[in-house]
């Protein structure tokens, strides 16, 4: 039987996603700044007020590292804190709690006590937004022992990510791509629809070149690709779960081109990009015909919007990547 | 919103000095309770006693060392309920005793074995937060949470004067106070943080002055009366359960030993202050009350030492006793659901070892 589907926006599939799972399990609550009256400043948790109540959509102070930090308490007493940060670059003040307890506290009981918290934020540039509302801060959660992190690239994947985070038992991390928030519909299942983590997706099949990316860098491969014009076949990779990750679609889609550019927004060094090229050094030597290349952002501070264009990685620079590894 | 009043200034005391101060009275305690908080006393300072000395003798690594702590902690802790919750920092390593924690999984702690950790919700008591501060948000979220179940519970969390300079201690102070969290904020104010004395922490004339920022009473106490932690601890739970939310209380003390076994206070403590604090050390001092009521005799006492130390010879026995820590545990408990790599890390680090590790 065909599974009923929507067209949805991104953020219209978050928001569908939390209303399903706040229905479903009475423990999970939503928590952060704004998200109750005004229902987020992007509208991902419009409506969950009205619909569960203040104790189950809670509007919390002014404090990132305390709304983490209580939802380790929640997590003692029971509760599944879906968390709100409400921007990339806002989420900082939490690493404190992220790393000194978040990652631990399971291992720390010996296994005795679970925190499944879900951290849920808009993530990424492109939006012509002040300072500090531009980040891609994945490489700092991931790299945190004790977290998951997966990143969605398209309505359904937004619903079914975000899904499988409120449902596992550990702390995951949901990076959304806000300059799609809008800008990106799809198809999304009704009802229960979960993507599990640790799945890799394939978006377009190619045999030359394979294009490795994740969260809002896929549509923009998708639009190289597009430019590429028949020029090169293209295999690109999203790579949706960074923790647990699909090494085995990574190196399959490595093996099956010897060609492979990774493409992430965040700046370069030690960005996840990296981790994943070791794991290419490492794993796929003697599939790789040609270096692993990497387009990203650039090391330095996420430049004044007028200008933004070029720092993020382009269309430009990904058909760059795509011919330098054809020629080489 | 219920007015709050500006914090307390003096000290609440009960126990008098057996001279010109005479002793106070708590209502509601009897002579089994009185006793039941003198062993719990002695056994925090026999704990803590014989912990410097295992130290010195190898057997367990650095130790936060919290003689003439014991009254706030026992105080405390004496006042709540089975399903509160206790939210220690390392200066209460040892806590958990008071809930049937054995000490040999403390010792374990200090020793740096895995059968040192335990499952908080076997005691209600909230793993050793070793960085300062980040705690009080969990204990605030905890106390909450309880709250939004419509459970009875409160918690109550422990810091220290330097602690009240983080952000976390404000930030959890003021969801607490926001959600109306069933929360005692206890402050073991003890004038030191490591070297930095409390005048270098705040320009406050008083810690308890900062619950007034955030709508909830400032109770100043003496932190070596053992009666008067007890009673403003009850008061505070009182308030708590009513549904008033949290209570700050400073418990204010010396800090007369060092912060920790690694350090020497020589460069900055003042010794004679260190004196006077030894001579009225809260154990003495509640001993010597109890002896004014006719209620501990020279018998009574030492069998309630004596348990206390066969307790502490038993526990370094188990603890010695147990078998060296599996490294394959490394991998334990990291995840509920652990990623795919955990497990071929682990078998490379069981072929590099060999075959000899379980």
């Amino acid at each position: 039987m065909a599974v009923a589907t929507r067209e949805l926006t991104l953020v219209e599939a978050v928001n569908d996603c939390l209303h399903h799972e706040l229905e479903r399990d009475d423990s999970v609550l939503v928590m952060g700044e704004d998200v109750g009256r005004a229902g987020g400043v992007f509208r991902a948790t419009a409506g969950l007020r009205d619909r569960f109540g203040p104790d189950r959509c809670i509007d919390t102070p002014l404090a990132e590292a305390g709304i983490l930090g209580t939802a380790v308490g929640l997590c003692m007493a029971g509760w599944r804190p879906v968390v709100e940060m409400q921007y990339d670059a806002f989420s900082y003040p939490c690493l404190d709690q992220l790393i000194t307890h978040v990652g631990r506290y399971h291992w720390r009981t010996k296994g005795g006590m679970e925190f499944p918290i879900t951290i849920r934020m808009p993530y990424g540039g492109g939006v012509r937004a002040p300072e500090l509302h531009d980040d891609s801060p994945e490489t700092y959660y991931v790299h945190t022992p004790g977290i998951k992190v997966a990143i969605p690239s398209t309505a359904a994947d937004a619903k079914g990510l975000l899904a499988a985070a409120i449902r596992d038992p550990d702390p995951v991390v949901i990076f959304e791509p806000k300059l799609h928030y809008r800008t990106l519909r799809g198809e999304v299942p009704e009802g229960d629809h979960v993507v599990p983590l640790g799945e890799a997706r394939i978006v377009r099949e190619g045999d030359d070149v394979t294009l490795v990316a994740y969260g809002s860098m896929v549509p923009l491969c998708e639009g190289a690709i597009d430019a590429l014009d028949g020029e090169a076949s293209v295999e690109l990779l999203d790579i949706r779960s960074l923790k647990p990750l699909d090494e085995d679609a990574l190196l399959a889609a490595a093996a099956k081109t010897g060609r492979v550019a990774i493409v992430q927004e965040a700046p370069r060094v030690c960005g996840f990009g990296a981790e994943l090229a070791a794991i290419l050094a490492e794993k796929a030597i003697l599939d790789l015909q040609a270096p692993v290349l990497r387009v990203t952002g650039y090391d330095v501070p996420y430049p004044y919007w007028t200008i933004e264009d070029a720092y993020m990685p382009s269309v430009e620079r990904v058909v760059d990547a795509v011919r330098r590894l054809l020629a080489f | 919103m219920a007015q709050v009043l500006p914090a307390e200034r003096d000290l609440r005391r009960v126990i008098g000095d057996g001279e010109s101060v005479p002793d106070g009275e708590v209502d509601g305690l009897d002579e089994s309770d009185f006793l039941e908080l003198y062993r719990s006393l002695v056994l925090l300072r026999t704990y803590d006693e014989r912990s410097v000395v295992f130290h010195r003798q190898g057997r367990i690594g650095t130790y936060a060392i919290f003689w003439n702590h014991e009254a706030m902690q026992a105080g405390a802790v004496h006042a709540l309920a089975d399903e509160d919750w206790i939210f220690p920092s390392y200066r209460e390593s040892a806590i958990g005793l008071l809930r049937g924690i054995p000490a040999a999984t403390i010792l374990q702690w200090w020793r740096g074995h895995p059968t040192g950790w335990w499952n908080p919700a076997d005691y209600n008591v909230a793993s050793i937060c070793v960085p300062i501060a980040t705690h009080v948000p969990h204990a605030a979220g905890l106390a909450w949470g309880k709250k939004l179940r419509g459970e009875n519970a409160c918690s109550i969390v422990f810091f220290g004067d330097g602690a009240t300079s983080e952000g976390a201690f404000h930030e959890g102070a003021n969801f607490a106070a926001v959600m109306g969290a069933p929360l005692i904020l206890f402050c073991n104010n003890n004038q030191w943080a490591i070297s930095t004395p409390l005048e270098a922490q705040t320009r406050a004339e008083t810690l308890a002055d900062k619950a007034v920022g955030y709508g909830m009473p400032g109770v100043r106490v003496d932190g070596a009366d053992v009666l008067a932690v007890y009673e403003a601890t009850r008061e505070a739970v009182e308030r708590a359960r009513a549904g008033d939310g949290p209570t700050f209380i400073e418990a204010v003390t010396y800090r007369a030993a060092p912060h920790a076994t690694a350090d020497d206070p020589s460069a900055y403590i003042d010794a004679e202050r260190v004196e006077q604090e030894k001579r009225n050390e809260c154990v003495g001092r509640y001993e010597r009350y109890l002896r004014r009521l006719g209620v501990l005799t020279d018998e009574l006492d030492q069998q309630i030492r004596g348990e206390a130390a066969d307790a502490m010879r038993a526990g370094i026995a188990a603890a010695e006793a147990e078998a060296p820590a599996d490294p394959g545990l490394v991998f334990e408990h990291a995840y509920v659901q652990p990623p795919p790599e955990l497990a071929r890390d682990r078998a490379e680090l069981r072929r590099v070892l060999g075959g000899n590790e379980g």
